[in-house]
C-alpha cells in the first residue's frame, strides 16, 4: 500500500478492520522505518521481534472479528514505561542492565489493546530537560529543519523528545510521553504533533519510573488529534495500583470530536503575553483566537494573576518530589554500582557516576530545599503558591469552558544552545507548566509555521477530567489550521 | 540566598552524591542562580492560604490490610549488581 507510513491511526485502524490492510504488513513497514531513522537517535532500544509478534497476534485476532481499540497500531514507548524483559533506562547510565519483572500500567493497557511495541524512545534523563540533551544515550535529533540553516541539527524538545522525533519523522504512529511540566506538549509542538497530558490521576503512575510524583501524568504524542483521542482512551483508567489514579469512567474521547464550538468560552489570559515573545508566536495566539472566533466561540479575556510565580514554584516542587523519588537509586537493588570502602562511600560513588549534571543540579536543589531551616521559606511557600495557581484556574471555569495560549515561547532551537543556562532551558515550558502545576488536562496542536518554516504549537487548557471539551476544541483548531507541513527528514 | 562551597558540600552528602572539590565551586555559583530566581516567590502573599496536598479533589482510598502481592523473591532481586544467595548486598557496615 502506496503511503502506508503516512496513515492516522484512525485510517490504519479502519483499514485493518475492513480487512484491506494485514498487520504483519503494516506494523513490517514501521519496523524498517525505525531502522532507517537511527541517525535521529529517537530508539534507545528497538524491539522489531516483540512488534511482529504482537502483530501476528492482531492478524488472528482481527481475522477472527475480534481485538482491541488499537489492533496492528505500531507505537514507540518513552524509556521512562517500566516494560516487562525490555531494558527501561529512564535516559540514565545508573539505570545500565535494568530489565523489569513487571509492566507499567499504561503500556500494559496499550498491548492489551492490540499495539505493536516499536521499541523505546529516548528521552532527558529521568524526564529532567526540555530539549533532550541531558540522555545518558545521547542527544536526539529533529526531523525538522530550519529553512536559514538547513545544516543544523536542531532539539526535538523534551522531555519526551525521542517519542516526538519517532512519531514526526514516520518511525512511530503514535508514542507514549510522560508530561511533569511541558514534557509532552513542547516536544509536539517543536515537531508539529498533537500532544496531550490528561487531568493528574487520568492514566495509571504505576510502573512509570517517577520523577516528580504530583505532577507525573502520561500521555499520547500523535498526528492527529482525532488519534490522541483514541490513544488516549486505550492508556487510561482506574488502576487500583495507583492511589492517585481516580476511579471515573473513560470516556469515549473519538465521540467527543466533530461539531463546532458554538457555545463555548475560550478564556484568553492575559498573563501569558510576555515581554521580548517573539512576534511570530504572538500573531499565532492571535491567529488562533480569531480561528475560534470564526467557529463560533465566544472569547473572553482573562486574568491567571499568578502565571509568573508557576515556573519559580515548579523548581522548587519538582526537584524536591525528585530528590526524595531519586533516592531509591543506591546501587544496591538495580542498575549501576560503583564500589566504595564503605556503603556511604559507595552510595557517592554510584550516584555521582550514575547520574548527570543536570539530574545532580536538581536533586542537589532538592535536597537544600527540603532541609532543616529552609523547608518553610522554599518548600511550603512552593506549596502555597501552587494553591494560588490552582484558585486561578478555579476562578476562570466560572467565566470559561477552556483557556488558550501559546505552547512554547518559540520554534525548536539548535542542539546545544541554551545548555550553560540552566533558567533560560527551564523558560521552555513557561507556558506549560501552569497547567501542570493545577492538574489540569492540556493538549497542543500544531497550528502554523514559523519564518524559518518550523511548526508551532497552539495550546488549550481545560476543566478537571474535561479532555473532551478539550479534544473537542482542539479539533476544531487543527481543521482551522490545516496543517500539513512535512519535517525534512521522513523514516521509510 | 547563595550557596557556598561549604553549603554545596553539605547538600552533597546528605544528598549522597560524591561532589569533588574542585566542582563545589561552580555548583555554588548555578545553584545560587537558581534560588535567587526562584526567591521572587516571596512577593506572593500567601497569608491564610494553606498548603497544596492534592492536586485533584480525591480522597485517597482505604483497602484491607492484607498481602496482596508478593513471593517471588528472585525476581526482586535478579535486577540488583550484586545479590547473592536471595539477598542485596552491600559493602560490610559492622566490624
Amino acid at each position: 500500500m502506496a503511503g502506508m507510513l503516512d496513515l492516522t491511526i484512525a485510517d490504519a485502524r479502519d483499514a485493518m478492520r475492513k480487512g484491506d490492510l494485514a498487520p504483519t504488513e503494516f506494523v513490517g513497514a514501521y519496523i524498517k522505518a525505525v531502522e532507517t531513522a537511527r541517525p535521529l537517535n529517537a530508539y534507545v532500544t528497538e524491539t522489531p521481534d516483540r512488534a511482529m509478534d504482537a502483530a501476528k497476534g492482531s492478524e488472528a485476532r482481527l481475522a477472527k472479528g475480534e481485538g482491541g481499540a488499537l489492533e496492528g497500531i505500531p507505537l514507540g514507548i518513552k524509556d521512562l514505561f517500566c516494560t516487562e524483559g525490555v531494558l527501561s533506562t529512564a535516559g540514565s547510565h545508573i539505570l545500565d542492565g535494568f530489565e523489569p519483572t513487571y509492566e507499567s500500567t499504561v503500556s500494559g493497557n496499550l498491548l492489551a489493546a492490540g499495539a505493536a511495541m516499536l521499541g523505546k524512545c529516548n528521552m532527558d534523563e529521568f524526564a529532567m530537560g526540555s530539549a533532550n540533551m541531558t540522555s545518558y544515550y545521547g542527544p536526539v535529533e529533529n526531523p525538522w529543519r530550519a529553512l536559514d540553516a538547513p545544516d543544523k541539527k536542531l532539539v526535538p524538545g523534551g522531555s519526551s523528545g525521542g517519542s516526538a522525533a519517532a512519531v514526526a519523522a514516520r518511525a512511530a504512529l503514535g508514542a507514549t510521553g510522560t508530561d511533569t511540566g511541558g514534557s509532552i506538549r513542547q516536544p509536539a509542538a517543536f515537531t508539529g504533533l498533537v500532544g496531550m497530558k490528561p487531568t493528574y490521576g487520568r492514566c495509571s503512575r504505576w510502573g512509570v519510573i517517577a520523577f516528580a510524583s504530583s505532577l507525573d501524568q502520561a500521555g499520547p504524542l500523535t498526528r492527529t488529534v482525532r488519534d490522541t483521542a483514541i490513544m488516549l482512551g486505550a492508556m487510561a483508567g482506574h488502576d487500583s495500583k495507583d492511589s492517585t489514579s481516580v476511579d471515573l469512567p473513560v470516556p469515549d474521547y473519538e465521540a467527543a470530536l466533530g461539531g463546532d464550538v458554538r457555545n463555548l468560552k475560550i478564556g484568553v489570559p492575559k498573563e501569558y503575553r510576555l515581554d521580548g515573545m517573539p512576534a511570530e508566536i504572538e500573531t499565532l495566539w492571535q491567529l488562533g483566537i480569531a480561528w475560534l472566533k470564526d467557529a463560533g466561540a465566544q472569547i473572553v479575556d482573562i486574568s491567571l494573576p499568578h502565571t509568573k510565580y508557576a515556573l519559580p514554584a515548579y523548581y522548587i516542587v519538582a526537584p524536591a518530589e525528585a530528590s526524595s523519588n531519586l533516592a531509591r537509586y543506591d546501587g544496591v537493588r538495580f542498575g549501576l554500582r560503583v564500589d566504595g570502602d564503605t556503603l556511604q562511600e559507595m552510595y557517592e560513588n554510584t550516584r555521582a557516576e550514575g547520574f548527570g549534571d543536570e539530574v545532580k543540579r536538581r536533586v542537589l536543589i532538592g535536597t537544600y530545599v527540603l532541609s532543616a531551616g529552609y523547608y518553610d521559606a522554599y518548600y511550603l511557600q512552593a506549596q502555597k503558591v501552587r494553591t494560588r495557581i490552582a484558585d486561578d484556574f478555579r476562578k476562570a471555569w466560572e467565566k470559561v469552558d477552556a483557556v488558550l495560549t501559546p505552547t512554547a515561547p518559540s520554534a525548536a532551537f539548535a542542539q546545544g544552545e541554551k545548555m550553560d543556562d540552566p533558567i533560560a532551558m527551564y523558560l521552555n515550558d513557561i507556558f506549560t507548566v501552569p497547567a501542570s502545576m493545577a492538574g489540569l488536562p492540556a493538549i497542543s496542536v500544531p497550528a502554523g509555521l514559523s519564518a524559518q518554516g518550523l511548526p508551532l504549537g497552539l495550546h488549550l487548557i481545560g476543566k478537571p477530567f474535561d479532555e473532551e471539551t478539550v479534544l473537542h476544541i482542539a479539533n476544531v483548531l487543527e481543521q482551522a489550521a490545516g496543517f500539513d507541513a512535512e519535517p525534512s527528514f521522513l523514516a521509510g | 540566598m547563595s550557596i557556598d562551597k561549604a553549603t554545596v558540600a553539605k547538600i552533597a552528602t546528605l544528598a549522597r552524591i560524591k561532589v569533588p572539590e574542585e566542582d563545589r565551586e561552580a555548583l555554588a555559583g548555578e545553584l545560587s542562580n537558581i534560588l535567587g530566581w526562584v526567591e521572587q516567590l516571596s512577593e506572593v502573599d500567601t497569608d491564610n492560604v494553606p498548603p497544596m496536598t492534592s492536586v485533584v479533589d480525591a480522597v485517597a482510598p482505604k483497602r484491607k490490610d492484607a498481602v496482596t502481592d508478593g513471593g517471588y523473591r528472585d525476581r526482586v532481586t535478579v535486577n540488583a549488581p550484586a545479590a547473592a544467595k536471595g539477598f542485596f548486598t552491600v559493602p560490610k557496615v559492622v566490624e
